[in-house]
């Protein structure tokens, strides 16, 4: 396969990381903003990615901001917040057409960093504080977004099971914020975690396309200047043994009933063993030909999906499954028969290769997208470990099933949870 | 093999009609790491009432047989099929619109190998009773799970109220109740009279050769024999031009309400010498009004109307066609009526010649995005085949769509009897 290249620049205020692809016909620049989550400042953080999306002193209001996006060829442009590990990553991303295929233009890339500068640097201010009345506006909409969550079945039983598995961890910090924070914030307030943010922030910028790297790092050097200084380290999460298993059972009014479970892997990105989780995941339940697949759903027609996922940087494994409710029991015990056959060491040659092939195919797709890319790379900044790509394909191959079983041996079920209907599944199917 | 010569994005794709009707499209791509394929039959959920094969009366199935046959497809006398392509590593999937029914894979290594695969097993039907009621408790599953979403019963809502007898207004998969009367021999008939590869498109994208590969599909198509096609003769009911309800309200016990205004297409919008105008003349129409850098958008915004952002959707094609505009809103009631004069207003509204130009600049864009990622690029190519168009006619469309040819189209698409108001609220309100 091709290998990339990440051409890194060590500057003093941030890493700077220049992947060159012909790939795409766009460039994609993206800033990320790094450190340990924290209770105390949680929601700010997850309120300054609206905030920042609705003005800067250039573009004082939204739409002026989207129209200068709009002059920009359909720029597309985001600010998010999200949880890796036990840190929290804010992304502002920039998506914008290689000047090589607008006959009109030279400098799109340029009038790029210069727009995501302007939002970075700039913010709409008032009296060195944002905008009472825009800050009121955005806490509503946050208000509002966590409490339709809730409206959004697998995604709140996720929620929930983290809020379970893990309360007293940082990782059982809700990423987008408690409701009840909202009041103790205002434009002073969230200016503070502004600042904090730009000023000590781990901060990492990817620059994506077909562009030469000496430009790149020219354009930033003019355009992307930031006072910064004691930036903070990303922290590596805390191991945590799971104890006496704990089912928890909730009830909505609902059709499908969720039934997730959560796991402890004590294995992290840069562990030894982290392939042969990757491996062990797939044989479980990371691919239609997984355990989990082949006997919830297509041997028993007891979900349309059930499938399992591992979280890198924390050490977890969840699986996910929709059933009808009064099949918990049933389902449940599937699930965790798959479990103990692969602790058994019940792992079939083919089921062995189909997974490192599979687990190999699904590396080189993400990396035929640029923010697949990106997201490749950084995992390996929040992982602490750096390597090509070339060096994790060896790594999966040389995964043995003696690995795999081992691995199954570690991971230990922690939660159950259950999100079921209110008549316990009394309907008539 | 003729060349498709695409120089705005500097691509080429190839393309030849076989002797059994097949069109085969080819777009090599060497940088990509994968390639990507999908076989696709002009036949989807509303597709249900027709003359079948060699028969002149015509028939009614259930609804969501389009779907139903789609899952039974991947089931062989001799196993499942995603097997195959996990053997090689390969993810394949599948999925049913309201107009096609499509099969697809990715793949990084034995391409080859996969595309017979593909070919032989969508050209190879096996259905039998017991695995019919097989697959009926894990698609009711899959059912139950898109009945418990609000955006999905909003969106089917909305067309729902819209359209009276236009069978587009059933929802894709069917219901738990007309899944259970479905056949084998049902799907035989559906299955002879749909899939004949004169109905049917392959295309090919990613990493090989244009000439090697059309070489490996014709010797797999001509060493198969097909009956001669005729044409297939579809009914989708006489359906009143207007919409069939101005408003609809859908209990749901959910937190945070929503509401869709829809606007109908008369026919004559859908004629094949202005779709694909009249299709871009939409896009832009949301974009110019509703985007983020829209006027409309700010104003519902500042009035509080919308909690983050709107859901903006529009789709033409022969027999229907519709554009919605929806969100998550605490005033569901005042968010329809405020949406329905705004689009009143646009009939009135002089847009300046930078406006429009601007419009256009980021619709060129978002075209060339298109073309960072195979799976858009061949799903555009299947779609506007389908529709009798060539996928590059878009470019020189957008290039000659002038101002006032914009305002005159708009004049005939808004008006009072094509909209409809659909609102999702908590039950007990």
């Amino acid at each position: 396969m091709n290998t990339l290249v990440d051409n890194q620049i060590d500057h003093q205020d941030y890493q700077l990381h220049m992947i060159p692809t012909t790939k795409f016909k766009t460039n994609t620049i993206a800033l990320k903003f790094a450190r340990p989550i924290e209770r105390d400042t949680i929601t700010s953080r997850a309120l300054l990615p609206f905030v920042l999306q609705k003005g800067t002193k250039k573009f004082p209001s939204e739409r002026e901001l989207r129209l200068e996006l709009d002059r920009l060829y359909g720029a597309k442009f985001s600010i998010n917040g999200a949880k890796k590990g036990e840190n929290h990553i804010i992304t502002l991303t920039l998506d914008l057409p290689n000047e090589k295929f607008i006959d009109a233009e030279n400098d799109l890339l340029k009038q790029g960093v210069q727009f995501l500068h302007e939002v970075v640097a700039n913010p709409k201010l008032i009296d060195q504080a944002f905008d009472p009345d825009l800050v009121a506006k955005e806490k509503e909409t946050l208000e509002n977004k966590i409490n339709s969550i809730v409206d959004e079945k697998m995604q709140y039983a996720n929620m929930r099971l983290v809020d379970e598995m893990c309360q007293d961890e940082s990782f059982g910090i809700r990423s987008h914020g408690y409701i009840d924070d909202l009041d103790s914030i205002d434009g002073t307030t969230l200016y503070d975690t502004y600042q904090d943010m730009i000023q000590h922030d781990r901060m990492d910028i990817y620059v994506v396309g077909d562009v030469e790297d000496e430009a790149v790092q020219q354009l930033f050097e003019s355009e992307f200047q930031l006072e910064r200084q004691n930036p903070v380290e990303i922290k590596e999460a805390d191991q945590v043994e799971a104890g006496q298993m704990n089912t928890i059972s909730e009830a909505q009014k609902l059709q499908q009933a969720k039934l997730h479970f959560g796991y402890r892997t004590q294995i992290t990105y840069r562990d030894e063993n982290y392939p042969a989780l990757q491996v062990f995941n797939g044989i479980f339940g990371g691919f239609p030909h997984s355990k989990l697949f082949l006997n919830v759903r297509e041997k028993h027609s007891l979900a349309y999906y059930a499938a399992s996922r591992f979280e890198s940087h924390k050490g977890l494994l969840f699986v996910f499954s929709g059933i009808a409710p009064e099949k918990y029991e049933e389902a449940k015990d599937i699930i965790m028969k798959q479990h103990e056959s692969i602790q058994e060491g019940n792992i079939s040659d083919d089921e062995l290769e189909q997974t490192k092939k599979a687990i190999i195919h699904s590396l080189k797709e993400t990396l035929d997208q640029s923010r697949g890319i990106i997201d490749w790379h950084y995992q390996q900044v929040v992982g602490g470990k750096q390597q090509t790509n070339q060096d994790v394909i060896d790594a999966i191959q040389e995964v043995t099933k003696d690995d795999v079983k081992k691995v199954a041996n570690l991971v230990a079920l922690d939660t159950i949870y259950l999100l079921t209907s209110e008549d316990g599944g009394a309907q008539d199917a | 093999m003729h060349e498709i010569d695409i120089p705005k994005v500097q691509e080429t794709v190839y393309h030849k009609q076989l002797d059994n009707g097949l069109d085969v499209y080819l777009y090599p791509k060497q940088d990509m790491e994968k390639t990507f394929a999908i076989f696709s039959t002009n036949y989807g959920s509303i597709d249900q009432s027709f003359s079948p094969i060699n028969q002149k009366e015509m028939v009614t199935v259930p609804d969501g047989i389009a779907h139903f046959l789609e899952h039974k497809m991947f089931e062989k006398e001799d196993g499942d099929v995603f097997q195959q392509f996990s053997e090689r590593g390969a993810s394949a999937n599948a999925f049913t619109s309201f107009t096609e029914t499509a099969y697809l894979f990715s793949s990084t290594t034995e391409i080859e190998a996969n595309v017979e695969t593909l070919l032989d097993f969508v050209q190879n039907p096996y259905f039998t009773e017991e695995s019919v009621e097989k697959e009926k408790g894990i698609i009711e599953q899959e059912i139950r799970m898109y009945d418990d979403q609000p955006d999905w019963r909003l969106f089917f809502g909305t067309i729902g109220s819209m359209y009276r007898h236009h069978p587009v207004r059933i929802d894709i998969a069917g219901t738990v109740d007309s899944i259970n009367d479905i056949t084998a021999d049902d799907l035989y008939t559906c299955y002879n009279t749909f899939y004949h590869p004169g109905n049917m498109q392959l295309v090919i994208a990613g990493q090989f050769d244009a000439q090697q590969m059309m070489h490996l599909v014709e010797e797999n198509q001509s060493a198969k024999t097909f009956d001669h096609s005729p044409e297939i003769n579809r009914d989708y009911g006489d359906e009143p031009i207007g919409v069939d309800q101005n408003e609809k309200t859908i209990k749901m016990p959910i937190n945070t309400p929503k509401c869709m205004v829809g606007i109908k297409e008369k026919p004559d919008a859908l004629e094949p010498d202005v779709l694909l105008e009249n299709d871009l003349i939409r896009d832009l129409a949301l974009d110019i009004y509703f985007s983020k850098s829209g006027l409309h958008y700010e104003s519902l915004y500042q009035e509080g109307l919308i909690i983050d952002s709107l859901r903006l959707e529009y789709m033409l094609e022969k027999s229907f066609g519709f554009t919605a505009i929806g969100a998550s809103t605490m005033e569901p009631e005042k968010f329809g009526e405020r949406v329905k004069e705004m689009l009143h207003s646009i009939k009135t509204d002089q847009i300046n010649q930078d406006a429009f130009e601007r419009v256009k600049k980021k619709k060129y864009g978002e075209l060339l995005r298109e073309y960072n990622n195979l799976e858009t690029v061949a799903n555009n190519v299947i779609q506007y085949h389908q529709l009798g168009l060539d996928f590059r006619d878009v470019f020189p469309t957008l290039e000659q769509l002038t101002v006032d040819r914009f305002q005159e189209k708009i004049q005939s698409w808004i008006d009072d009897d094509q909209i409809t108001v659909c609102s999702i609220v908590p039950e007990g309100e």
